[in-house]
């Protein structure tokens, strides 16, 4: 191609006829990650060694990242516990690129999490960047129109020096990226906990929205099809990136010999994912395209290979033909390239030029580099020399599976005995006081306002509720007012304790998250962040959340769509505490009637604390803030009462009769009270009742419960409601609009502005 | 009656808030006719709007690019004969690089990029964009942007304020260090106007903080109807 900077002479090219003639040659398959039997695997499949391409593809294809090799069997479970009716609402599941769920009138919406952990401890603002584009592009591959992202941060100790180089690096790209897109961020979270000090985990979510008849599935069917690679230039960035996501040390693989060391973290451009939007969206409203796919970790390598196998024949592609940007780049190099912002779709011949056309109009690069074929195997040339030969399934689906050792830790039985019962407590109104105040001003409790407000939430103007709110609320279409919410959360303490009950715990809070906005929980994405899998007691961990979690979804009747597994966040031999985030998404009839966080919206409202509280301080914010304590049993989650409870708010939220809710969680009642007020920026009197420990009712975690505003006029029948269908409620206080004050009779009256000042104090100090 | 009116949105590669600004219109009782970049035509439209993003993503210059494309120069031409013009956030900058108004966006000081609810007061209301306010009225409307800080020459500033000219300045805070607080200002005709918030988000409670933002969009078009 003559556009194309000089490529590697054809001379020095490994092809298949080369590989044939030369079966000893010896081939560094160990240093690109690949195991002795692996490597003999492939050269069985193919009938002889591989070729460099070859070996690059399947090295890639075969990490940890790719295959799931260590984790399908347990994600197996996920499928086999999702029943028919689990799956009614269900478009596109586990396996596509990311699930769909249909809300009603037409309208269907792809949501997906996914990780970007290690590259953004290696280069925090360009490795949180890149992981907003590629969850971005994954949405676009279904055929949607992205409308909002998401995103779960963890961090080490805020007050490390070096959570002060990754913070701010992640929060910055992040919102660098993601403005630039024009997708407003309706939530997250932000974690500091010292077992991501140097393993921060940077989770990714995003929200798409599309008519029911256009979701794209990739596949390439249809012989002559052709296959077009547009958006950015392939180039040398991110080589052997995917390797190095799931490997222990940062040194990436050169699979040049050495010769061009850039550096393993992709670099993002997001103006070009901007217009590539645009332009795919253009091509989706035309119908020209028949199969899509995006290029993420390990780029071409990815694309071609789930393309070809999840359509009806092969696919015959030109490596030459490749746009690239660096000089001599060979095949190995173009097919592992991690570079940005490029898609790869089959399109039928006599629409190529229509396809080229909305590319010009975008200036979008866009070059045929390949077609369809009615062969059973992928083949890429180079130049003419046949350089790869592979059935695709071969790379993409008949990967390595590894039946991990399980083992639970011995000291998992002394966590779980050291219960939090021995701690001291506070007490006395004074005590009470102080406590409240410093655990609002704790890290994981204070405002995160420093961070949401480096993101814009506002554009495309169908924004309902942000943070700080619960959950995130979108309206989807205008004229109908149909929406959808959405809710990522996981507390990893509790995991910790109890990785089953654990990450029920966090479906628990996402599913509350999403009902509190007045909005029914439809369906569950995840991503499973833990250790070193070749460690047992990780995998015991693994599989006890991944079973807890598909459990919950059961009993709650609600499907996991997708997610996504990252492993080996440890440094040495300390594992991260298990972080299943799970995200959770819903739907609204009405987002008029949505229900904010912040108490005052209506004159007059009293607060009802709905759910029991029990002692229950295991894996508790206090623990930590007061005690720096992590052991005992985590809260008890009751996923029937959370179905009942979610029951009532989308009732309550239907039918006008509540004006705020916020779910208690992290700090429990007292924290929920700190938020509810100063969101609101109106004071409230709160009187326990009578027989109540005080320090229980405000501090502990007790699943199952939410802080609710209801107008005076609607509290008998609201309260009637609860009383009718067997929820637990409790009258804590009113909503006084006339004071600057949260007051807790016999315990602490705190001035909104004293309270605003340890809430919102925090992350400022610390992160400028 | 504003019935008839027409204003434009303009697109470039990389504009966000033209979705947005053309709901504002709407809402306002015009048609938003969508106007292209590479495009030298303005479709006969009665007043502009250069909605907020990142102009070929901004990688010169906010807006550096912006300007030389064949739809800016249509608009230029336009505001010479007196078409109301408004530009948001990075409108606003492209407004200011094509000469239409003077100074020039920096950098917050803060230097991180902000998006929060921001209180302005209304300063002139007698410009194209802003009869519906009443003078000295504060209004909520949402700031976003990472380069909003307003700077030009003393010379130009005092004659900005000597002319009546600063339409908004920010009050209870200033978001990103801009001279005099700042937030927008308007041509000496009063018919260009270019803000850094964006009174396109503040159209409806649901989804802003308030409806004060669409009073910019109803100005327009009773001057269309007062032309």
């Amino acid at each position: 191609m003559t556009d194309n900077p000089a490529t590697a002479a054809t001379a020095d090219v490994d092809s298949t006829g080369r590989a044939a003639a030369t079966p000893d040659l010896q081939q560094p398959y160990r240093e690109l990650g690949l195991k002795d039997d692996e490597y003999a695997r492939i050269r069985e499949i193919l009938g002889r060694r591989p070729t460099e391409a070859e070996l690059a593809m399947y090295s890639v294809m075969w990490s940890e990242h790719c295959s799931y090799k260590s984790s399908k069997v347990h994600l197996k479970y996920f499928g086999d516990t999702t029943t028919a009716e689990m799956r009614e609402k269900m478009l596109a599941g586990i396996g596509e690129n990311a699930g769909v769920v249909d809300i009603g009138d037409g309208w269907a919406v792809t949501f997906k999490l996914e990780s970007h952990n290690h590259p953004s401890y290696v280069e925090p603002h360009e490795g949180a960047a890149t992981g907003v584009g590629g969850i971005v592009r994954d949405i676009m591959a279904m055929g949607a129109r992205p409308v909002a992202v998401a995103d779960p941060l963890r961090f080490g100790p805020a007050d490390a020096p070096d959570t002060r180089r990754v913070l701010p690096g992640v929060v910055g790209g992040v919102g660098g990226y993601g403005n630039c897109l024009g997708l407003p961020n309706i939530g997250g979270e932000v974690v500091f906990d010292a077992c991501y000090a140097r393993n921060p985990l940077v989770n990714a979510m995003c929200v798409g929205v599309l008519r029911a008849e256009d979701l794209h599935l990739a596949h390439a069917s249809g012989a002559g099809n052709q296959v077009i690679l547009f958006g950015a230039r392939t180039g040398l960035d991110g080589i052997g990136g995917v390797s190095v996501l799931a490997s222990e040390t940062f040194e990436g693989d050169e699979t040049g010999a050495g010769r061009k060391k850039l550096p393993s973290v992709q670099v993002g451009d997001p103006f070009a994912e901007k217009v590539l939007i645009e332009c795919c969206l253009d091509l989706y409203n035309a119908g020209l395209v028949v199969g899509i796919q995006d290029l993420g970790g390990a780029g071409l390598s990815c694309a071609t290979s789930e393309l070809a196998s999840a359509g009806d024949g092969g696919m015959r592609v030109d490596l030459d033909r490749v746009p690239l940007r660096a000089r001599g780049m060979n095949p190995a190099e173009i097919l592992s390239s991690e570079s940005q912002e490029r898609m790869c779709a089959v399109v039928r011949p006599e629409d190529v030029d229509a396809f080229m056309e909305v590319c010009r109009k975008w200036d979008v690069t866009a070059t045929s580099i390949g077609e369809v074929t009615d062969g059973q195997n992928l083949q890429c040339y180079w130049h003419g020399e046949l350089v790869l030969d592979v059935p695709p399934r071969t790379v993409a689906h008949e990967g390595p599976v590894y039946e991990r050792p399980v083992r639970r830790p011995e000291a998992q039985d002394r966590l779980v005995a050291d219960a939090p019962d021995a701690l001291r407590r506070p007490s006395g109104p004074a005590e009470l006081r102080e406590t409240l105040l410093r655990m609002a001003a704790s890290p994981n409790l204070a405002s995160r306002d420093w961070v949401t407000s480096q993101y814009d939430r506002y554009v495309r103007g169908n924004t309902v509720l942000a943070q700080p709110a619960d959950g995130g609320v979108l309206r989807v279409d205008e004229s109908t007012n149909r929406g959808i919410a959405v809710s990522t959360d996981c507390n990893a303490r509790y995991t910790q304790l109890d990785p089953y009950e654990g990450a029920r715990l966090a479906l628990a809070e996402a599913y509350r998250n999403v009902a509190v906005t007045g909005s029914t929980p439809m369906a569950v994405t995840n991503c499973l962040n833990f250790g070193s899998p070749e460690d047992p007691g990780v995998m015991w961990q693994f599989q006890q959340a991944v079973r807890g979690l598909a459990d919950g979804c059961a009993e709650l009747g609600i499907p996991v769509t997708g997610g996504n597994v990252s492993f080996y966040n440890q440094t040495s031999d300390a594992p991260i505490l298990p972080t299943p985030v799970v995200g959770v998404l819903g739907a609204i009839d009405d987002v008029t009637r949505r229900i904010p966080t912040g108490i005052g919206g209506e004159e007059g409202e009293s607060l009802i604390l709905l759910g029991e509280t029990r002692d229950e301080f295991g894996g508790s914010e206090w623990a930590r803030v007061v005690h720096d304590h992590l052991g005992g049993r985590p809260p008890r989650v009751d996923l029937a009462r959370e179905k009942l409870l979610a029951e009532v708010l989308v009732a309550g939220s239907r039918d006008g009769m509540v004006s705020a809710a916020h779910d208690l969680s992290e700090g429990g009642l007292a924290q929920a009270l700190v938020e509810t007020v100063l969101i609101g920026e109106t004071g409230a009197r709160v009187v326990l009742p009578e027989d109540a420990d005080p320090f229980v009712w405000l501090f502990s975690e007790s699943a199952g419960r939410a802080l609710v505003a209801v107008p005076r006029s609607e509290e008998l029948r609201f309260s009637e409601m609860c009383t009718a269908r067997g929820l637990p409620w409790t009258r804590v206080g009113v909503a006084d609009a006339g004071s600057d004050a949260l007051e807790i009779q016999d315990v602490a009256e705190i001035p909104l502005g004293e309270l605003r000042e340890s809430w919102e104090g925090t992350l400022p100090a610390l992160f400028g | 009656m504003s019935a008839g009116a027409r204003i434009g949105v303009v697109t470039f590669p990389g504009t966000l808030d033209d979705v947005d600004a053309s709901r504002a219109v709407r809402r306002a009782g015009a048609e938003a006719v969508p106007l292209w970049h590479a495009d030298a035509d303005l479709r006969g439209v009665d007043a502009v709007v250069v909605p907020g993003g990142f102009s070929y993503g901004d990688y010169l210059r906010c807006g550096a690019i912006a300007r030389f494309s064949p739809v800016m120069t249509e608009v230029v031409a336009a505001a010479g004969r007196g078409t109301p013009v408004l530009g948001i956030c990075n409108g606003f900058q492209v407004l200011c690089e094509s000469g239409l108004l003077p100074g020039a966006l920096h950098r917050n000081v803060g230097l991180n990029y902000v998006c929060r609810d921001q209180w302005l007061r209304a300063e002139n209301t007698t410009s194209a964009w802003t009869t519906r306010y009443e003078p000295g009225a504060e209004v909520l409307v949402p700031v976003k942007h990472g380069e909003g800080n307003y700077v030009a020459e003393d010379a130009v500033l005092d004659e900005l304020e000597g002319e009546g000219r600063v339409l908004f300045r920010y009050v209870d805070g200033n978001p990103n260090g801009s001279a005099r607080d700042i937030a927008g200002i308007t041509d000496a005709r009063g018919r260009v106007a270019g803000l850094m918030p964006h009174p396109e988000h503040a159209i409806d409670p649901l989804t802003g903080p308030t409806d004060d933002g669409l009073g910019m969009f109803l100005s327009a078009l009773d001057a269309l109807v007062a032309a």
